[in-house]
């Protein structure tokens, strides 16, 4: 494929805002979907080199990755709602009390 | 007979095992000095049916050992609770469990209302049993059992009236000085036992199995260092110079043991030991002129020390230690028969004399406190006369002190001049001798002096102690006179089974009796043996009528200063004062030990203590918890609870792992 280049630098600049945000973002829903953005550019490279190499193991492995990311956000967003009946936010500088 | 000579250390075990458990149930004093005494009576029966029994027996097969049971085997280390029995021993058993019986006797009637009554009992019963197991072990650890085991007991009788400071004090240095001792013993029982076991693949500590190999002894080197450290404990043992001064103190405790302990039995173990191992002592002539210098010199020094004593115990004490020097003169020159052979009369009279001044003690002491009074029960400048009131107690005491003194025909002479001959005839150290035999005469001369100052300044003259209680003073009951009795026989006849060759009125039992016991060391001593002159009968009678001489003019001079003309002393006093005060403060030897030894002990104590312990093995184990928890608070802030620094330090380091890889 001539233009892997293309889908992986895009990848990549995905993955790269996806950690900005996990980084600096305050908001826990933000921050989940950062992670998502971070996980579908890891997809995105993998289905572009399965295409490049010609082999299906890059888009197995796909599914694979968006079955774990929906779980973990159901899981995520459950712990959230724990969370908020707690604390009345979802900050997370508002998690902090397992510290020194 | 010789089968059952395990029973002799085991019914003073047995006595002591029921009087220290049950005494303080058994009020009645009656019952208690019954089983201690008859413990120890029944060790004397036995002793003297195996005495009779070896009498029966060829010289030649007069060696017997019994394994009681076999104890440590351990590779090449072979230990048995063996008892050895040879004349040697017999003559020991005979005297420990003898004199031993007649002093159990007499501490029934002399500890009478004391509070430790069983305690007393149970303890020298303890120490009966320690004492026989010394001189009946077969080979060096059952006797280092014993050995360690008398350190003890008179640590624990010296310390009897443990209420008393002084008596704690006497004790703890009586302990550690004999520990010293013991500290040399082990060194030397090492020594032996690994020379013999690497260069001759001989393992063993048993004593005949040592005096069959002692033909492969070399003669000093490696022997001189291991008898040396045997001598060494020897002097601890048996209160030679330099480790002697705990046994002026140790009169601290009550004066049956005194009698048992400090004269009679403990102080000869090293005596007995040297005697025991005479065949390798004599390997070593650096060693032997050692013990008979170191003897002499004993003699000599803790004579002059007795005569300015004024507590009667502690003239006897000085006495001891005097006497005992004169037995290691007579081991250091080779004469180990006439070692033994004083040391058996030495335990008869002075056990006589320490039990007698016992008797004095207890009829002062009666007499002051009836009448309120305070003063000083043991000294001398309080008594005097009381030969009227006490007659059994002063006839005894003068026999005794007249055969301590050497005059003939009474036990003390016998040995005493066997000793000093032998000191000037037996050509071990060649011109020694002569110097040893002459400080052996004065020793002798101060000997007689001192005793008999004792006797003028108890039992003659006029009465010193206060009048109000004079009348007071009466003489001990039964239980204490008839072990006087029987003692002061004993010093009197006692001598007579060695007299020597040249009275020729009987045979000299005694030294044949022991001829096969110290025969190879006589083979080994000729050797290197000086050849001296012929000695004729001429000179052996010259020496001891000398000897004679030398006895009555210390008599006559105590005669003339203690009862003629009582000023003489005082007059004598202030002429030489310091003098005097040195021989009166024992030449200071307790002060100049304080300052060498125990000060710099202390000292190190001290260090070892604030400067070690505190500083460097505290500081070392708080200093690790000191840095652990220094790491800790800055380690800590690591955990802030807040997501962003996880998530920050997460990315970070997977930055660096990438990193790592892409660079490499």
């Amino acid at each position: 494929m001539e233009n892997l280049n293309g889908y992986l630098i895009i990848s990549a600049i995905l993955f790269s805002i996806g950690t900005v945000g996990v980084l600096t973002r305050k908001n826990a829903i933000v921050i989940f979907m950062c992670v998502e953005m971070m996980l579908n550019a890891v997809n995105l490279t993998f289905v572009a080199l399965s295409r490049h190499l010609g082999n299906l193991d890059g888009q197995v492995f796909v599914f694979f990755v968006m079955t774990v990311a929906a779980a973990e956000a159901a899981v995520g967003l459950a712990l959230m709602i724990a969370f908020y009946n707690n604390k009345e936010s979802i900050d997370v500088d508002d998690i902090n009390l397992m510290k020194w | 007979m010789f089968d059952y000579v395990w029973l002799i250390p085991f019914f003073p075990l047995v006595g002591f095992l029921i009087n220290g458990f049950f005494g303080k149930k058994i009020k009645n004093e009656a019952v208690i000095g019954a089983i201690g005494t008859l413990a120890i009576f029944s060790s004397f029966i036995v002793s003297c049916m195996i005495l009779l029994e070896m009498i029966g027996l060829s010289p030649e097969k007069r060696v017997f050992e019994k394994v009681v049971f076999p104890w440590i085997h351990s590779g090449n280390f072979k230990a048995d609770m063996a008892f050895l029995l040879d004349p040697l021993s017999c003559i020991m058993i005979m005297v420990v469990t003898g004199v031993g019986s007649l002093i159990h006797l007499y501490s029934i009637g002399y500890m009478h209302g004391e509070e430790g009554f069983y305690r007393f009992f149970a303890y020298l019963n303890l120490f009966c049993m320690s004492m026989l197991l010394l001189v009946l072990g077969s080979n060096m650890l059952v006797m280092f059992i014993g050995w360690e085991g008398v350190g003890l007991c008179s640590y624990l009788l010296i310390g009897y009236y443990f209420h008393k400071k002084s008596a704690g004090d006497a004790a703890k240095k009586a302990f550690v000085m004999n520990r010293v001792g013991d500290f040399g013993f082990l060194v030397g029982l090492f020594t032996l036992y690994w020379w013999l076991g690497s260069n001759h693949n001989i393992w063993t500590i048993n004593f005949v199995e040592i005096k069959a190999a002692s033909h492969l002894l070399p003669y000093g080197g490696v022997v001189t260092v291991a008898t040396l450290c045997f001598f060494l404990g020897a002097t601890g043992k048996s209160a030679q110079l330099p480790l002697f001064t705990w046994l002026p103190d140790a009169m601290e405790g009550p004066t049956p043991v005194s009698a048992l302990i400090h004269a009679a039995t403990m102080v000869t173990a090293g005596v007995y030991m040297i005697g025991r191992m005479s065949f390798v002592f004599i390997k070593s002539p650096e060693t032997m002129m050692v013990i008979a210098v170191v003897g002499a010199a004993t003699a000599i020094f803790a004579a002059t020390i007795g005569t300015a004593q004024n507590d009667i115990k502690r003239v006897l004490a000085y006495s001891t230690v005097s006497q005992l020097g004169f037995m290691f003169l007579a081991m250091g020159v080779g004469a180990f028969g006439a070692g033994i052979f004083h040391l058996m009369t030495h335990a008869f009279f002075k056990a006589c004399l320490f039990l007698g001044s016992g008797s004095v003690i207890h009829a002062m002491h009666h007499a002051l406190h009836k009448g309120h009074l305070h003063d000083d029960a043991q000294d001398m400048r309080n008594m005097g006369g009381l030969r009227k009131a006490m007659p059994i107690t002063f006839l005894t005491f003068l026999v005794s002190t007249i055969a301590i003194a050497g005059i003939p025909g009474f036990s003390g002479f016998f040995s005493k001049d066997e000793i000093l001959w032998q000191a000037f005839a037996n050509p071990l150290h060649g011109n020694l001798n002569f110097y040893l035999w002459a400080t052996g005469a004065i020793a002798a001369c101060f000997t007689a002096f001192y005793m008999f100052r004792l006797v003028f300044m108890t039992f003659f003259g006029e009465c010193r102690i206060n009048s109000k209680v004079k009348e007071y003073l009466h003489e001990s009951p039964l239980v204490i006179t008839i072990p006087l009795m029987v003692l002061g026989f004993l010093a009197v006849v006692g001598g007579y089974i060695g007299m020597p060759k040249l009275l020729g009125m009987l045979p000299n039992y005694f030294e044949h009796w022991l001829d096969p016991v110290f025969e190879l060391a006589g083979e080994y001593s000729a050797t290197y043996a000086h050849k001296g002159a012929h000695l004729s009968h001429s000179l052996e009678w010259t020496l001891m009528g000398g000897s004679v001489v030398i006895a009555l003019v210390g008599i006559a001079i105590a005669f003339t200063m203690y009862v003629q003309n009582t000023t003489l002393p005082k007059r004598f006093t202030d002429t030489f004062p310091t003098l005097h005060r040195a021989v009166y403060n024992k030449w200071y030897i307790d002060e100049i030990y304080d300052y060498t030894i125990v000060n710099p002990c202390k000292a190190l104590g001290q260090f070892l203590w604030k400067g070690f312990d505190v500083l460097v093995v505290d500081g070392v184990v708080n200093g690790v918890a000191n840095v652990v928890m220094g790491f800790s608070g800055v380690f800590r802030y690591m955990q802030s609870g807040l997501l962003h620094n996880y998530a920050w330090s997460m990315a970070f380091g997977v930055v660096v792992m990438l990193g790592y890889y892409v660079f490499k």
